[in-house]
């Protein structure tokens, strides 16, 4: 699991690039980290895999203390960085052995793993040409190869599926997925709120080296959106003026034949409110939640943090 | 053990790899190897001939072992850049992250980049000197010999380790492969003085001596290793994006640490400056120790040898009385003929050449030049006991008075001096070797300032003005 308590990096005794980060993510449990270049997201993931060492605050990853165990934190950590960091003369099968070395891996588990990263990624045919000769999403698909390479306990992932085509993505979110089911604690920082919304358990959104908001989805929602918005589509003009609408159910908006609500507790409210409308004959077309999307969510945050008008 | 060693092999072999794929390091190389050998062989028997034309009266013989030293100091300072890129070009590659992530241990990479940085302009060295000696071989000259073939290829093993050690200390510390190769100039030029040196040991024909070249450019390589492997980090290969020559900065470090927390001079006098003469206990302790056994050796030396190359019979006693007699006289005039502000001059400027041959070889090239002028002591007091008069007096009257304030201000300057250098190989996890180096200096100078300038101001005006009288008045007699 990962663990951090006021974690904060200061540069140059002037700038603070990440400050005062609370985090708790469990085994099993994936974190999406979302944020403006330079936010922090970058300097949060290399003080836990202790390549940074924290200003103030401490972290705690796969059960060691980053200041004080950063060799156990390496070893049990797998990271895919911002750059995929390949060396470009060797050829994937020696840039695999060479990392397995590096994480102490015994002959047979390198070649096993190896065999077995390569041919998920589709990198088996590939495995004996130089990797500079791969496409960006070869390079990014071997990068993250490697990170997994010690089958570690830990994933820390920079834009996992950046630079890769459609197939290749869903290989990986299925990877990820595979590996969040056998009960690994990852995080992932990207810019792919579609990706985020799809995979993480829980988000956070980092401003200025500060976590603004840490949640589920529904969580950020609530709170950024405010409550839940239902709307309701009639097959004809339905005059909605005397409808007697049930505790904690605000009008918010209305056309011709579609009226749209924001409730507080949709379980209670709703069967209320359809039963209201039904009573009053309404010619009840649908009734469904308003979809809102992380994007909207992000948006609104982050125009909230700049003292910005936010355009829905 | 074993395990440290795989460890570094592995990281050395992917080295290897990466090079030995990469033509623009191999084909170069190669040529440079399989030509220079030739080049040099003829342009050393031209030069010769063209000397003898004109009466030079040189020999080709004498010039083989410099032209095999050369030879071999060539590839070295070519494939510097191997060296040099070593870190910071991974950093600019984007693989040092990962590299960084791994459970290797900082040793280990930089053991593993210091062997393949040292190895691959060894071979190529070695390799260009066999053909040049293949060359020689050929020819009716006389074949250098094994002892001193011996020596050279021991004295460019000991380039290849100072000058790769150095570059992989600039290559952790730059930010980028420009910069890095900006300072390469900073390691060629200093070793090609050094081979100057050498090559005049060579000229001399006294052999022996290069032992002590090979073991004084081994003991600096070896503590430019430690000095690299003191300050890696791997946070700061990550952290620092860009050099910034920020003046102010570095300033505002300086004074900070130079002026403390004191408010005034006289604070800053009673505060401050015994936080910093404290830490110099063990440095201080050092010294006096070195500088007593420097002093006595020397004067039992003098007192020891010089009998035996120089006859001291009476009259010789007389003469060298007579001429100290006659020496005496002109103090009277020593006022105007080193005032006391030129006399302080030059002992200001020891103490700080002390530091600068301190900074550029960790406190050991300032510790060697303070023990000589200790000694110069001992050996004056030896000469003087060899003549009939006596040491203590002499070291009483022409020495002590103002060597209180002279020799207490050289002693805490040479201490203050090792101390800088020792910080320098010491680990400090909190700061980089700028600010390592920034806060020694800070405190040089406090001690510098603080201490060894009104003192040495003292020193003069006693050595003067009072110390002539004192002589005058010990030795009535002369």
């Amino acid at each position: 699991m990962i663990e951090t308590n006021d974690l904060s990096k200061q540069f140059n005794n002037e700038f603070w690039a990440v400050d005062g980060v609370t985090l708790n993510v469990q085994p099993g449990e994936i974190l999406a980290l979302l944020g403006q270049n330079g936010a922090g997201k970058t300097t949060t993931v290399r003080m836990l895999t202790a390549l940074l060492s924290p200003t103030r605050g401490w972290a705690r990853v796969a059960g060691y203390d980053v200041t004080k165990n950063p060799q156990e934190i390496r070893s049990n950590v797998g990271v895919l960085t911002e750059q995929h960091g390949l060396y470009m003369r060797m050829t994937a099968i020696e840039y695999l052995e060479f990392f397995g070395r590096a994480y102490g891996l015994d002959a047979n588990t390198r070649k096993s793993r190896s065999d077995y990263l390569l041919e998920y990624f589709c990198l088996t045919e590939a495995a004996r040409r130089r990797t500079g000769e791969y496409s960006k999403g070869m390079k990014q698909k071997l990068a993250l190869a490697r990170a997994l390479m010690h089958d570690p306990a830990v994933l820390l992932l920079d834009e996992p599926t950046s630079a890769m085509d459609p197939e290749s993505s869903r290989l990986v979110r299925d990877e990820i997925a595979r590996l969040r089911s056998s009960q690994r604690t990852i995080i992932i920082c990207t810019h792919n709120l579609a990706e985020a919304e799809a995979l993480a358990d829980r988000i956070a959104i980092i401003y200025r080296g500060k976590i603004l908001l840490n949640g589920t989805l529904d969580e950020l929602k609530r709170e950024v959106l405010g409550a839940v918005e239902y709307e309701a589509n009639f097959a004809e003009a339905f005059d909605a003026d005397e409808l007697d609408l049930p505790p904690g159910v605000i009008l918010v908006s209305r056309s011709a034949t579609s009226l749209r609500f924001r409730i507080e507790a949709p379980q209670v409210a709703n069967p209320k409110l359809v039963h209201a409308l039904t009573s009053r004959n309404a010619p009840l077309v649908s009734f469904h939640e308003v979809s809102r999307k992380l994007e909207q969510v992000y948006l609104k945050t982050m125009a909230d943090a700049q003292g910005v008008l936010y355009a829905a | 053990m074993r395990r440290n060693f795989d460890a570094i092999w592995m990281v050395a072999r992917r080295e290897f790899l990466d090079q030995f794929r990469d033509w623009r390091i191999v084909v170069p190389m190669l040529l440079l190897i399989s030509l220079f050998p030739f080049i040099a062989d003829d342009t050393t028997r031209q030069a010769v001939t063209f000397m003898n034309r004109f009466g030079g009266e040189l020999i080709l013989d004498s010039l083989i072992p410099f032209v095999v030293l050369v030879i071999g100091f060539f590839p070295l300072s070519f494939t510097l850049v191997v060296a040099l890129e070593s870190f910071v070009g991974e950093k600019e590659r984007g693989t040092i992250e990962p590299l960084l992530s791994s459970p290797l241990e900082d040793r280990h990479m930089y053991l593993g980049k210091l062997l393949v940085g040292v190895t691959t302009p060894l071979v190529f060295s070695y390799t260009s000197i066999v053909i040049y000696l293949i060359l020689v071989s050929r020819r009716s000259v006389e074949f250098p010999s094994a002892y001193m073939l011996t020596l050279i290829f021991l004295l460019t093993f000991a380039h290849a380790v100072l000058m790769v050690s150095s570059a992989i200390v600039i290559s952790v510390q730059a930010t980028t492969i420009r910069a890095a190769n900006l300072l390469a100039s900073f390691v060629v030029v200093p070793v090609a003085f050094l081979m100057q040196g050498e090559t005049v040991l060579i000229f001399w024909g006294n052999e022996d001596v290069l032992w002590y070249a090979i073991a004084g450019v081994t003991l600096l390589a070896g503590m430019i290793v430690r000095l690299g492997l003191s300050h890696f980090r791997r946070e700061y290969l990550l952290g620092r994006e860009i050099d910034n020559l920020n003046i102010k900065m570095i300033g505002r470090k300086f004074r900070n640490r130079f002026v403390g927390d004191a408010r005034s001079i006289s604070e800053w006098y009673r505060r401050e400056l015994p936080i910093t003469l404290r830490q110099l206990r063990q440095p201080l302790l050092i010294v006096t120790v070195l500088a007593l056994l420097a002093g006595i050796a020397s004067y039992v030396w003098v007192v020891v040898n010089v009998p035996i190359y120089i006859d001291i019979t009476p009259d010789r006693v007389d003469e060298f009385r007579e001429l100290v007699a006659g020496n005496l006289t002109s103090l009277d005039l020593l006022s105007e003929q080193l005032p006391a502000p030129v006399l302080f001059f030059y002992n200001a400027r020891a103490t700080v050449t002390f530091l600068l041959l301190g900074l550029v070889s960790f406190g050991t090239l300032g510790l060697t030049l303070f023990l000589v002028n200790i000694g110069l002591v001992g050996g004056v007091l030896g000469a003087a006991s060899l003549v009939g008069f006596s040491p203590w007096l002499t070291f009483a009257a022409g020495i002590l008075p103002h060597g209180i304030f002279e020799l207490s201000a050289v002693f805490l300057a040479t201490a203050a001096m090792l101390k800088v250098g020792a910080q320098l190989v010491t680990p400090q996890p909190d700061k980089g070797l700028g600010e390592v180096l920034l806060v020694s200096l800070a405190d040089w100078f406090r001690v510098f300032i603080g201490i060894v300038v009104p003192f040495l101001a003292v020193a003069a005006v006693i050595e003067v003005y009072l110390t002539p009288v004192l002589i005058k008045l010990a030795f009535p007699y002369l």
